[in-house]
Protein backbone atom coordinates (compact mmCIF):
# COMPACT_ATOMS: atom_id res chain seq x y z
CA UNK A 1 0.00 0.00 0.00
CA UNK A 2 0.70 3.32 -0.78
CA UNK A 3 2.17 5.42 2.56
CA UNK A 4 3.27 8.55 3.19
CA UNK A 5 3.84 11.14 5.97
CA UNK A 6 0.43 12.29 7.21
CA UNK A 7 1.31 14.87 9.14
CA UNK A 8 3.71 16.62 6.05
CA UNK A 9 1.52 19.85 6.31
CA UNK A 10 2.81 20.25 9.77
CA UNK A 11 6.24 19.47 8.93
CA UNK A 12 5.92 15.98 11.24
CA UNK A 13 9.08 13.92 11.03
CA UNK A 14 7.18 11.28 12.48
CA UNK A 15 8.15 8.92 9.55
CA UNK A 16 5.64 6.59 7.42
CA UNK A 17 2.05 5.94 8.85
CA UNK A 18 -0.77 3.70 7.66
CA UNK A 19 -2.33 5.10 4.74
CA UNK A 20 -6.04 6.46 5.21
CA UNK A 21 -6.96 5.52 1.29
CA UNK A 22 -5.81 3.55 -1.36
CA UNK A 23 -3.38 4.98 -3.88
CA UNK A 24 -4.74 2.64 -6.41
CA UNK A 25 -8.48 3.52 -6.43
CA UNK A 26 -8.69 6.17 -3.88
CA UNK A 27 -11.09 3.83 -1.68
CA UNK A 28 -10.38 4.02 2.29
CA UNK A 29 -8.09 1.08 3.43
CA UNK A 30 -8.15 -0.58 6.30
CA UNK A 31 -4.64 -1.42 7.18
CA UNK A 32 -5.35 -5.36 5.62
CA UNK A 33 -7.13 -5.77 8.63
CA UNK A 34 -10.76 -7.01 7.30
CA UNK A 35 -12.05 -9.02 4.81
CA UNK A 36 -12.56 -5.87 2.31
CA UNK A 37 -8.58 -5.61 2.81
CA UNK A 38 -8.95 -8.34 -0.35
CA UNK A 39 -9.86 -5.53 -2.87
CA UNK A 40 -6.84 -3.51 -2.17
CA UNK A 41 -4.89 -6.60 -2.44
CA UNK A 42 -5.71 -6.47 -6.19
CA UNK A 43 -4.88 -2.72 -5.85
CA UNK A 44 -1.63 -3.58 -4.78
CA UNK A 45 -0.56 -5.48 -7.46
CA UNK A 46 -1.61 -2.93 -9.27
CA UNK A 47 0.76 -0.42 -7.91
CA UNK A 48 3.46 -2.89 -9.39
CA UNK A 49 2.65 -1.80 -12.66
CA UNK A 50 1.29 1.89 -11.80
CA UNK A 51 2.36 4.62 -9.71
CA UNK A 52 -0.52 5.63 -7.23
CA UNK A 53 -3.09 8.39 -8.21
CA UNK A 54 -4.10 9.00 -5.05
CA UNK A 55 -2.90 10.55 -1.86
CA UNK A 56 -2.69 8.16 0.61
CA UNK A 57 -3.17 10.45 3.90
CA UNK A 58 -5.71 12.53 2.13
CA UNK A 59 -7.09 11.00 -1.34
CA UNK A 60 -6.51 14.10 -3.61
CA UNK A 61 -5.84 13.25 -7.02
CA UNK A 62 -1.83 13.44 -7.69
CA UNK A 63 0.05 14.99 -10.87
CA UNK A 64 1.72 11.98 -11.42
CA UNK A 65 4.95 11.77 -14.09
CA UNK A 66 6.25 8.81 -15.23
CA UNK A 67 9.92 8.91 -17.07
CA UNK A 68 11.39 5.67 -18.82
CA UNK A 69 13.21 5.08 -15.55
CA UNK A 70 11.24 6.82 -12.54
CA UNK A 71 8.18 8.53 -11.69
CA UNK A 72 7.04 11.21 -8.87
CA UNK A 73 3.07 12.03 -7.55
CA UNK A 74 2.48 15.36 -6.13
CA UNK A 75 -0.57 15.79 -3.74
CA UNK A 76 -1.09 20.06 -3.57
CA UNK A 77 -1.04 19.04 0.32
CA UNK A 78 1.02 15.97 1.35
CA UNK A 79 3.95 17.04 -1.24
CA UNK A 80 5.67 14.63 -3.39
CA UNK A 81 5.81 11.28 -3.49
CA UNK A 82 8.41 9.12 -5.10
CA UNK A 83 9.48 5.50 -5.15
CA UNK B 1 -14.69 -8.13 -48.24
CA UNK B 2 -13.00 -10.70 -50.57
CA UNK B 3 -11.89 -12.75 -47.12
CA UNK B 4 -12.80 -16.24 -47.42
CA UNK B 5 -10.06 -18.47 -45.74
CA UNK B 6 -10.32 -22.03 -46.08
CA UNK B 7 -11.31 -23.06 -42.28
CA UNK B 8 -10.13 -26.53 -42.63
CA UNK B 9 -6.36 -25.53 -43.84
CA UNK B 10 -4.54 -27.97 -42.44
CA UNK B 11 -1.22 -25.99 -40.10
CA UNK B 12 0.97 -27.02 -41.51
CA UNK B 13 0.05 -26.11 -45.19
CA UNK B 14 -0.82 -22.35 -43.88
CA UNK B 15 2.52 -22.40 -42.42
CA UNK B 16 4.11 -23.96 -45.18
CA UNK B 17 2.40 -21.27 -47.69
CA UNK B 18 3.83 -18.55 -45.05
CA UNK B 19 7.32 -19.45 -45.27
CA UNK B 20 7.56 -19.70 -49.42
CA UNK B 21 6.06 -15.88 -49.37
CA UNK B 22 7.21 -14.44 -46.50
CA UNK B 23 10.58 -15.53 -45.23
CA UNK B 24 12.09 -16.63 -49.18
CA UNK B 25 10.23 -13.92 -51.50
CA UNK B 26 9.62 -11.08 -48.74
CA UNK B 27 6.46 -10.65 -49.37
CA UNK B 28 3.87 -10.09 -46.70
CA UNK B 29 1.42 -12.21 -46.09
CA UNK B 30 -2.06 -10.77 -47.32
CA UNK B 31 -5.15 -10.19 -45.09
CA UNK B 32 -6.76 -13.79 -45.63
CA UNK B 33 -3.46 -15.55 -44.69
CA UNK B 34 -3.20 -13.18 -42.06
CA UNK B 35 -6.54 -14.61 -40.67
CA UNK B 36 -5.39 -18.65 -41.23
CA UNK B 37 -2.58 -17.36 -38.99
CA UNK B 38 -4.49 -15.80 -36.33
CA UNK B 39 -6.45 -19.00 -36.47
CA UNK B 40 -4.05 -21.46 -35.81
CA UNK B 41 -4.58 -23.82 -33.07
CA UNK B 42 -2.34 -23.43 -30.11
CA UNK B 43 -0.05 -26.21 -30.94
CA UNK B 44 1.15 -25.08 -34.21
CA UNK B 45 2.04 -21.79 -31.77
CA UNK B 46 5.69 -22.91 -31.49
CA UNK B 47 6.13 -23.17 -35.32
CA UNK B 48 4.69 -20.03 -35.83
CA UNK B 49 6.83 -18.02 -33.60
CA UNK B 50 9.76 -19.66 -35.38
CA UNK B 51 8.80 -19.07 -38.60
CA UNK B 52 8.27 -15.15 -37.63
CA UNK B 53 11.79 -15.32 -36.00
CA UNK B 54 13.59 -16.53 -39.06
CA UNK B 55 11.49 -14.00 -40.76
CA UNK B 56 12.57 -10.93 -38.90
CA UNK B 57 16.35 -12.78 -38.77
CA UNK B 58 16.61 -13.09 -42.34
CA UNK B 59 15.18 -9.52 -43.46
CA UNK B 60 15.84 -7.22 -39.98
CA UNK B 61 18.71 -8.70 -38.22
CA UNK B 62 19.65 -9.62 -34.88
CA UNK B 63 20.07 -6.43 -33.44
CA UNK B 64 16.77 -5.10 -31.29
CA UNK B 65 15.97 -1.21 -31.85
CA UNK B 66 15.37 0.38 -27.79
CA UNK B 67 13.31 3.66 -27.32
CA UNK B 68 12.29 5.40 -24.59
CA UNK B 69 8.85 7.40 -23.90
CA UNK B 70 8.06 9.98 -21.98
CA UNK B 71 5.07 11.95 -21.76
CA UNK B 72 5.90 16.06 -22.03
CA UNK B 73 1.96 16.84 -21.60
CA UNK B 74 -0.13 14.27 -20.00
CA UNK B 75 -4.19 13.73 -19.43
CA UNK B 76 -6.92 16.28 -20.50
CA UNK B 77 -7.04 15.40 -23.83
CA UNK B 78 -9.87 16.23 -25.92
CA UNK B 79 -10.54 13.09 -28.14
CA UNK B 80 -12.51 10.10 -26.96
CA UNK B 81 -9.97 7.31 -27.28
CA UNK B 82 -12.01 4.31 -25.48
CA UNK B 83 -8.77 2.92 -24.74
CA UNK B 84 -7.39 5.92 -23.28
CA UNK B 85 -6.58 7.49 -19.30
CA UNK B 86 -5.37 10.52 -20.56
CA UNK B 87 -8.84 11.63 -22.13
CA UNK B 88 -10.51 14.90 -20.62
CA UNK B 89 -13.70 12.90 -21.46
CA UNK B 90 -13.61 10.33 -18.87
CA UNK B 91 -13.76 9.77 -15.53
CA UNK B 92 -10.16 9.09 -14.91
CA UNK B 93 -7.56 9.50 -12.16
CA UNK B 94 -5.30 10.90 -14.70
CA UNK B 95 -4.20 14.40 -13.41
CA UNK B 96 -3.48 17.17 -16.49
CA UNK B 97 -0.04 17.70 -16.14
CA UNK B 98 3.19 19.36 -18.11
CA UNK B 99 6.81 18.42 -17.08
CA UNK B 100 9.50 20.87 -18.11
CA UNK B 101 12.17 21.40 -20.04
CA UNK B 102 15.27 20.56 -17.91
CA UNK B 103 13.06 17.19 -16.64
CA UNK B 104 13.18 16.59 -19.97
CA UNK B 105 16.23 16.51 -21.11
CA UNK B 106 17.46 14.71 -17.91
CA UNK B 107 15.11 11.55 -18.94
CA UNK B 108 16.79 12.19 -22.34
CA UNK B 109 20.21 11.48 -20.95
CA UNK B 110 18.68 8.72 -18.50
CA UNK B 111 17.65 6.70 -21.42
CA UNK B 112 20.80 7.16 -23.34
CA UNK B 113 22.55 5.81 -21.00
CA UNK B 114 20.57 2.78 -21.05
CA UNK B 115 22.16 1.88 -25.01
CA UNK B 116 18.24 3.39 -26.26
CA UNK B 117 18.64 5.00 -29.72
CA UNK B 118 15.26 7.14 -30.07
CA UNK B 119 13.72 9.04 -27.40
CA UNK B 120 9.79 9.75 -28.16
CA UNK B 121 8.59 12.81 -26.80
CA UNK B 122 4.47 12.30 -26.91
CA UNK B 123 1.72 15.14 -26.03
CA UNK B 124 -1.84 13.93 -25.12
CA UNK B 125 -3.43 16.40 -27.43
CA UNK B 126 -5.32 16.37 -30.79
CA UNK B 127 -2.84 18.29 -32.73
CA UNK B 128 -0.06 20.54 -31.17
CA UNK B 129 -0.77 24.50 -30.64
CA UNK B 130 1.90 27.03 -31.54
CA UNK B 131 2.79 26.82 -27.84
CA UNK B 132 3.25 23.08 -27.30
CA UNK B 133 5.42 23.72 -30.93
CA UNK B 134 7.67 25.85 -29.23
CA UNK B 135 8.50 23.76 -26.29
CA UNK B 136 8.79 21.10 -28.99
CA UNK B 137 11.81 23.14 -30.85
CA UNK B 138 13.08 24.07 -26.97
CA UNK B 139 13.33 20.46 -26.04
CA UNK B 140 14.72 19.44 -29.59
CA UNK B 141 17.24 21.61 -29.53
CA UNK B 142 18.21 21.21 -25.43
CA UNK B 143 18.28 17.16 -26.32
CA UNK B 144 20.65 17.47 -29.30
CA UNK B 145 22.87 19.65 -27.21
CA UNK B 146 23.40 17.14 -24.07
CA UNK B 147 22.32 13.86 -25.06
CA UNK B 148 23.21 11.44 -28.22
CA UNK B 149 20.14 10.10 -29.39
CA UNK B 150 16.87 10.30 -31.81
CA UNK B 151 14.29 12.46 -31.08
CA UNK B 152 10.79 11.34 -32.26
CA UNK B 153 7.91 13.08 -30.88
CA UNK B 154 4.11 11.79 -31.05
CA UNK B 155 2.19 14.96 -30.89
CA UNK B 156 -1.38 13.62 -32.71
CA UNK B 157 -2.26 14.99 -35.66
CA UNK B 158 -0.35 17.49 -38.08
CA UNK B 159 -1.11 20.54 -40.02
CA UNK B 160 1.42 19.93 -42.98
CA UNK B 161 2.86 23.29 -41.88
CA UNK B 162 3.75 21.36 -38.71
CA UNK B 163 4.62 18.55 -40.57
CA UNK B 164 7.30 20.83 -42.38
CA UNK B 165 8.27 22.45 -39.27
CA UNK B 166 9.12 18.63 -37.53
CA UNK B 167 11.36 17.64 -40.23
CA UNK B 168 13.31 21.10 -39.97
CA UNK B 169 13.75 20.69 -36.70
CA UNK B 170 15.44 17.09 -36.97
CA UNK B 171 12.64 15.16 -35.68
CA UNK B 172 13.93 11.62 -36.40
CA UNK B 173 10.46 10.00 -36.09
CA UNK B 174 7.35 10.86 -35.86
CA UNK B 175 4.59 8.26 -33.86
CA UNK B 176 0.70 7.95 -34.98
CA UNK B 177 -0.93 5.11 -34.81
CA UNK B 178 -3.76 3.61 -36.63
CA UNK B 179 -4.79 1.94 -33.22
CA UNK B 180 -7.68 -0.50 -34.64
CA UNK B 181 -8.78 -1.67 -37.81
CA UNK B 182 -10.44 1.07 -39.80
CA UNK B 183 -13.69 -1.29 -39.60
CA UNK B 184 -13.68 -1.02 -35.88
CA UNK B 185 -12.11 2.36 -35.52
CA UNK B 186 -15.72 4.05 -35.12
CA UNK B 187 -16.52 1.79 -32.32
CA UNK B 188 -12.68 3.37 -30.31
CA UNK B 189 -13.00 6.91 -31.41
CA UNK B 190 -15.87 9.54 -32.31
CA UNK B 191 -13.80 12.78 -31.80
CA UNK B 192 -11.66 12.09 -35.03
CA UNK B 193 -11.70 9.58 -37.99
CA UNK B 194 -9.32 7.12 -39.07
CA UNK B 195 -8.83 8.92 -42.44
CA UNK B 196 -7.14 11.78 -40.46
CA UNK B 197 -4.80 9.67 -38.96
CA UNK B 198 -4.07 8.33 -42.43
CA UNK B 199 -3.44 11.92 -43.53
CA UNK B 200 -0.99 12.84 -40.88
CA UNK B 201 0.92 9.74 -41.38
CA UNK B 202 1.06 10.10 -44.88
CA UNK B 203 2.17 13.43 -44.17
CA UNK B 204 5.56 12.39 -42.68
CA UNK B 205 6.18 9.95 -44.65
CA UNK B 206 6.43 12.27 -47.80
CA UNK B 207 7.90 15.02 -45.15
CA UNK B 208 11.04 12.42 -45.11
CA UNK B 209 10.40 11.59 -41.05
CA UNK B 210 10.40 7.96 -40.41
CA UNK B 211 7.00 7.13 -39.71
CA UNK B 212 5.72 4.83 -36.44
CA UNK B 213 2.25 3.61 -37.00
CA UNK B 214 1.17 1.18 -33.93
CA UNK B 215 -1.34 -0.64 -33.31
CA UNK B 216 -3.52 -1.61 -29.94
CA UNK B 217 -4.91 -5.24 -29.71
CA UNK B 218 -7.79 -6.77 -27.36
CA UNK B 219 -9.93 -4.52 -27.96
CA UNK B 220 -13.12 -5.88 -29.02
CA UNK B 221 -12.03 -6.42 -32.21
CA UNK B 222 -12.52 -9.68 -34.49
CA UNK B 223 -9.67 -11.90 -35.61
CA UNK B 224 -10.49 -10.45 -38.86
CA UNK B 225 -10.14 -7.27 -37.74
CA UNK B 226 -6.84 -7.67 -36.71
CA UNK B 227 -5.88 -9.25 -39.54
CA UNK B 228 -7.16 -6.12 -41.24
CA UNK B 229 -5.48 -4.04 -38.98
CA UNK B 230 -2.30 -5.71 -39.95
CA UNK B 231 -2.78 -5.39 -43.61
CA UNK B 232 -4.20 -2.00 -43.34
CA UNK B 233 -0.45 -1.07 -41.46
CA UNK B 234 1.60 -3.35 -43.78
CA UNK B 235 -0.23 -1.01 -46.59
CA UNK B 236 0.97 1.98 -45.01
CA UNK B 237 3.88 1.23 -44.87
CA UNK B 238 5.60 2.07 -41.66
CA UNK B 239 9.14 2.41 -40.59
CA UNK B 240 8.01 0.84 -37.49
CA UNK B 241 4.84 -0.40 -35.48
CA UNK B 242 4.41 -0.70 -32.25
CA UNK B 243 2.11 -3.60 -31.16
CA UNK B 244 0.29 -2.56 -27.62
CA UNK B 245 -2.02 -4.66 -25.63
CA UNK B 246 -4.93 -3.09 -24.07
CA UNK B 247 -4.74 -2.65 -20.13
CA UNK B 248 -7.55 -1.33 -19.79
CA UNK B 249 -7.77 1.74 -17.69
CA UNK B 250 -9.79 2.99 -15.09
CA UNK B 251 -12.61 5.40 -15.77
CA UNK B 252 -12.62 4.50 -19.58
CA UNK B 253 -15.22 2.63 -21.77
CA UNK B 254 -12.45 -0.38 -22.04
CA UNK B 255 -12.47 -0.40 -18.31
CA UNK B 256 -13.76 -3.75 -17.90
CA UNK B 257 -12.96 -5.22 -20.97
CA UNK B 258 -10.48 -8.33 -19.99
CA UNK B 259 -7.53 -9.18 -20.80
CA UNK B 260 -6.51 -10.67 -23.93
CA UNK B 261 -5.54 -14.17 -24.03
CA UNK B 262 -1.73 -14.45 -23.68
CA UNK B 263 -1.45 -16.93 -26.46
CA UNK B 264 -3.57 -14.79 -29.26
CA UNK B 265 -0.63 -11.79 -28.54
CA UNK B 266 1.98 -14.12 -29.68
CA UNK B 267 -0.10 -15.30 -32.56
CA UNK B 268 -0.81 -11.72 -33.34
CA UNK B 269 3.02 -10.70 -32.89
CA UNK B 270 3.67 -13.69 -35.38
CA UNK B 271 0.76 -12.27 -37.75
CA UNK B 272 1.99 -8.61 -37.76
CA UNK B 273 5.59 -9.78 -38.75
CA UNK B 274 4.60 -12.21 -41.41
CA UNK B 275 2.18 -9.40 -42.58
CA UNK B 276 5.36 -6.82 -42.44
CA UNK B 277 8.55 -9.11 -42.59
CA UNK B 278 10.92 -5.86 -42.47
CA UNK B 279 9.10 -3.38 -40.55
CA UNK B 280 10.39 -2.86 -36.80
CA UNK B 281 8.15 -4.21 -34.44
CA UNK B 282 8.50 -3.17 -31.19
CA UNK B 283 7.01 -4.27 -27.84
CA UNK B 284 4.62 -1.47 -26.87
CA UNK B 285 2.43 -0.63 -23.27
CA UNK B 286 0.54 -3.65 -22.00
CA UNK B 287 2.85 -6.92 -22.04
CA UNK B 288 4.11 -7.10 -18.85
CA UNK B 289 0.02 -8.25 -18.07
CA UNK B 290 -0.80 -9.78 -21.27
CA UNK B 291 2.44 -12.05 -21.64
CA UNK B 292 4.18 -11.51 -18.52
CA UNK B 293 8.11 -12.19 -18.43
CA UNK B 294 7.82 -15.38 -20.28
CA UNK B 295 5.61 -14.43 -22.98
CA UNK B 296 7.90 -11.51 -23.37
CA UNK B 297 10.51 -13.34 -24.01
CA UNK B 298 8.92 -15.86 -26.42
CA UNK B 299 7.67 -12.44 -28.36
CA UNK B 300 11.41 -11.55 -28.83
CA UNK B 301 11.99 -15.23 -30.26
CA UNK B 302 8.90 -14.45 -32.28
CA UNK B 303 8.62 -11.56 -34.45
CA UNK B 304 10.18 -8.59 -32.28
CA UNK B 305 13.10 -6.47 -33.03
CA UNK B 306 12.71 -3.28 -31.14
CA UNK B 307 11.21 -2.71 -27.07
CA UNK B 308 10.31 0.11 -25.45
CA UNK B 309 12.93 0.41 -21.81
CA UNK B 310 11.18 1.20 -18.81
CA UNK B 311 8.38 2.72 -18.46
CA UNK B 312 5.38 3.89 -20.45
CA UNK B 313 3.01 7.02 -20.26
CA UNK B 314 1.27 6.73 -17.34
CA UNK B 315 1.88 3.33 -16.68
CA UNK B 316 5.12 1.39 -15.65
CA UNK B 317 7.07 -1.32 -17.41
CA UNK B 318 9.34 -3.96 -16.66
CA UNK B 319 12.70 -2.49 -15.34
CA UNK B 320 14.89 -1.27 -17.77
CA UNK B 321 17.49 -3.77 -16.78
CA UNK B 322 15.33 -7.02 -16.76
CA UNK B 323 14.73 -6.43 -20.73
CA UNK B 324 18.76 -5.50 -21.09
CA UNK B 325 19.60 -8.77 -19.38
CA UNK B 326 16.74 -10.31 -21.22
CA UNK B 327 18.85 -9.25 -24.70
CA UNK B 328 22.19 -10.30 -24.07
CA UNK B 329 20.66 -13.68 -22.66
CA UNK B 330 19.25 -13.80 -26.04
CA UNK B 331 22.47 -13.10 -27.58
CA UNK B 332 20.27 -10.25 -29.09
CA UNK B 333 22.34 -6.80 -29.61
CA UNK B 334 21.27 -3.35 -29.41
CA UNK B 335 21.00 -1.47 -32.71
CA UNK B 336 24.02 1.83 -32.14
CA UNK B 337 22.78 4.81 -32.52
CA UNK B 338 25.18 5.42 -35.83
CA UNK B 339 23.08 2.27 -37.60
CA UNK B 340 19.92 4.21 -37.74
CA UNK B 341 20.88 7.61 -38.68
Amino acid sequence: MNRVSTNATTGGTSGPTAAEFCGHCGESSDGGASATSDVHHTCEELLQLEPPRYCAACRRRMKVQVTPLGWSAECSRHGLLSP
Amino acid sequence: MTMQPDLQANPNTILETARARVLEQGMGLSESQLVEILRLPDDALPATLQLAHEVRLKHCGEDVEVEGIISIKTGGCPEDCHFCSQSGLFDSPVRGVWLDIPELVKAAKETAATGATEFCIVAAVRGPDIKLMNQIKFAIDRINEEADINIACSLGMLTQRQVDQLAEWGVHRYNHNLETARSYFPEVVTTHTYEERLETCNMVKDAGMELCCGALIGMGETLEQRAELAAQLAALEPHEVPLNFLNPRPGTPLENQGLMDGKDALRAIAAFRLAMPRTVLRYAGGRELTLGDLGTREGLMGGINAVIVGNYLTTLGRPANADLNLLVELNMPIKELQKTL
